[in-house]
């Protein structure tokens, strides 16, 4: 599998915010995406999620799966954390293996992953800033997607879960995954570098 | 549990559990209807006859009033950009969310209708018929609203911005609710004409609102 | 027993526990006896037998009006002297204010029908207590739409005190709108002076209702009280940390 972006563009509220952008990644491999506040991270993650259009450009995946679209075939983890605190824990992570789609695993197995299992009926209202991002990186564990789309992974994240999420991202691409993240901070393994906006 | 049915159930849980719960809409419905007769004065026949038009009111503002929150609570949690990146289609997803709002929002509704009708002295065959119009157009009310709610899901302003989309596209439904239940209590008019072209409205809601929704839903992303 | 020992919820659950069974038991006492006075007290030479609803239904509308000056005077004990138990006291009677309410329009709308020919007339003092029952219901939803206790007790104090304040103002405004469109309420308890033969069985089903009150509130206060522990035990086993 190779994602793959030529020429990439991106407006947004009438500013350009970059052009020309070429990137490439192949499965087993992680591009890290750098750059000062501003430069278009999340933007061009969104853009490869299909949540914002190309102003130009264009962005392909070679392998994968034939019928579905790139979208389909990605996790996307953002700023947010997609949780319904009225639902327990549980409840929130088995909405989305049923809803995504594609190959889903147990809720309870992947909130042990993440070392949220003695929480598992408990009202998400009562989870930490920490603990709401690690029940969104236990979705990415409970549905899989080869592709992995990580908007500042680690935000939130004490040391520990830092190195638990770079062990799991670790395990994805010797799964054959793809992953591409933006970050300020160092993800923890082997990753080329993608850099926007500013000098190296 | 395939993915519609994990969203349906997924929003009837919310709507049963946040704030006052699924009958919030059920209290405003009843509060509304009380509040008309001290705007009219308690004459009961003058409240008879007008009977099926304050129901159906208190109908559609209860309907519009817990619209506002279909699709923003999704856009501020970041849910909505994974229901788009899902594979299931956006308008059936759509479609499920408006589905699971009508039966937690809009079916509690119906349900009270006859209560109301009591205090407004409505007599068995005026109930039903309000009843089953509001059964009918209720759902229309839901699939028409969520258009004007996908519209508004990135404002701020989305509530009243939302009313003042949503109310003109309601306009038939309320007439032709409003024109079955008279029927049915005073006649010349047969029952069955206004019904069923308020049926026809609702199916074709049905098909318009995804569509419309998902189309503004993808627009308003970026 | 100062209120300061009651202050103390675990104190509070002890001396409950041990006091609801005979509260219970007094109450289910009261009630039969009154029933039975009820029962037996001769008929109106106008209404019939009728009139015999209004054992149920005065006392009910009483403690409807009853339970909402107990829960200003837990709104005052929440927002001045900060008493700990106050927003339980005040939460706790919500729902059962409300079912008095419920129980008084009900019988009231089965009193008036044989007058009437309808369930409902647009009677002055019914519609007050249907609006007080509208402010009933909100102020339990108002309770229900904040998460955290503590800050929900402060917005239901508010409205609470507020309510208090407008009920009045609400009596006065539907009693002036109800004689502008139609002559005096037909809803009569016998007038100014009550025959004696009515006046005991009412009072006794009104103390037997006030018992009742004070029975379901302290067990209602009790169940509060418990459910909060729950809620304290569980955020603190989502703080732990796992293996």
């Amino acid at each position: 599998m190779r994602l793959s972006g030529r020429g990439v563009r991106c407006v947004r509220g009438g500013r350009e915010i970059f052009s020309g952008l070429d990137f490439e990644a192949s499965s087993g491999e992680a591009l890290a995406v750098t750059g000062p506040n501003g430069s278009g991270k999340t933007s061009l993650l969104r853009l490869i999620a299909g949540l914002l259009t190309m102003a130009g450009g264009s962005v392909d995946l070679d392998g994968g799966e034939a019928e579905l679209t790139l979208a389909e075939q990605a996790h996307y983890l953002g700023h947010r954390d997609a949780l319904k605190p009225a639902l327990s824990v549980l409840e929130n992570l088995a909405f989305w293996r049923d809803f995504l789609g594609g190959a889903a695993f147990d809720a309870a197995e992947s909130l042990a992953a993440v070392g949220l299992d003695h929480a598992g009926h408990l009202p998400a209202a009562y989870l930490s800033a920490g603990q709401r991002r690690r029940l969104s990186i236990a979705r990415l564990l409970a549905v899989r997607r080869p592709i992995w789309l990580l908007d500042e992974p680690t935000n939130a994240l004490d040391t520990a879960g830092q190195a638990l999420f770079a062990a799991l991202m670790r395990d994805h691409l010797a799964r054959g995954g793809l992953i591409v993240a933006a970050t300020h901070a160092p993800l923890g393994l082997v990753a080329r570098e993608l850099r926007i906006g500013g000098p190296s | 549990m395939t993915a519609l049915a994990a969203l349906i159930r997924r929003d009837i849980q919310i709507a049963l559990r946040v704030g006052g719960g699924a009958l919030i809409g059920v209290l405003f419905f009843l509060t509304v209807v009380v509040l008309m007769p001290f705007a009219v004065g308690p004459d009961l026949a003058l409240l008879t006859r007008l009977g099926p038009a304050l129901l159906w009111l208190g109908a559609l503002l209860a309907s519009l009033l817990t619209l506002d929150r279909l699709f923003t609570a999704d856009h501020e949690d970041g849910s909505l950009d994974l229901i788009v990146m899902s594979r299931t289609p956006l308008e059936l997803a759509c479609a499920a969310k408006a589905l699971a709002h009508w039966l937690a929002a809009g079916l509690p509704l119906v349900i009270a209708t006859p209560v109301l009708g009591l205090l407004l002295n409505l007599d068995a065959t005026a109930t039903s018929a309000v009843a089953l119009t509001l059964l009918v157009g209720t759902p229309a009310l839901t699939f028409t609203g969520m258009i004007g709610a996908a519209l508004a899901v990135t404002l701020h302003r989305g509530g009243l911005l939302l009313a003042v989309l949503v109310l003109p596209l309601s306009i038939p439904l309320l007439i032709f609710g409003v024109a079955a239940s008279q029927a049915a209590i005073s006649g010349p008019l047969s029952f069955g004409a206004p019904f069923s072209i308020l049926c026809a409205l609702s199916l074709a809601s049905f098909v318009i609102g995804p569509f419309a929704a998902a189309a503004s839903l993808r627009h308003g992303l970026d | 027993m100062t209120l300061t020992d009651l202050a103390n919820p675990t104190r509070f659950l002890t001396l409950t526990g041990r006091l609801l069974p005979w509260l219970a038991a007094s109450t289910a006492l009261l009630l039969l006896i009154g029933l039975y006075q009820s029962a037996v007290a001769p008929d109106d030479y106008q209404q019939g037998a009728t009139v015999k609803i209004m054992f149920i239904h005065v006392p009910n509308a009483w403690l409807s009006m009853f339970v909402w000056g107990v829960m200003s005077l837990a709104a005052l004990g929440t927002l001045v002297w900060r008493h700990p138990l106050a927003d339980v006291a005040a939460k706790a009677a919500a729902p059962i204010g409300a079912s008095f309410t419920f129980l008084a329009l009900v019988t009231g709308s089965l009193w008036g029908r044989p007058m009437w020919g309808t369930y409902w007339e647009w009677d002055a003092r019914l519609t007050s207590v249907l609006i007080l029952f509208l402010m009933y219901l909100g102020l339990i939803a108002l309770w229900r739409a904040v998460e955290d206790p503590s800050r929900a007790a402060r917005a239901a104090a508010i409205l609470t005190l507020v309510g208090a304040i407008n009920l009045p103002i609400i009596k006065f405004s539907v009693d002036w709108w109800n004689t502008l469109h139609q002559p005096a309420s037909v809803m009569r308890i016998g007038g100014p002076s009550l025959d004696r033969a009515f006046l005991i069985p009412l009072l006794l089903m009104a103390l037997a209702f006030s018992l009742l009150f004070l029975t379901l509130h302290l067990a209602a206060m009790r169940n509060e009280i418990l459910r909060r522990r729950v809620r304290a035990l569980q955020m603190m086993q989502a703080s732990q940390r796992s293996a």
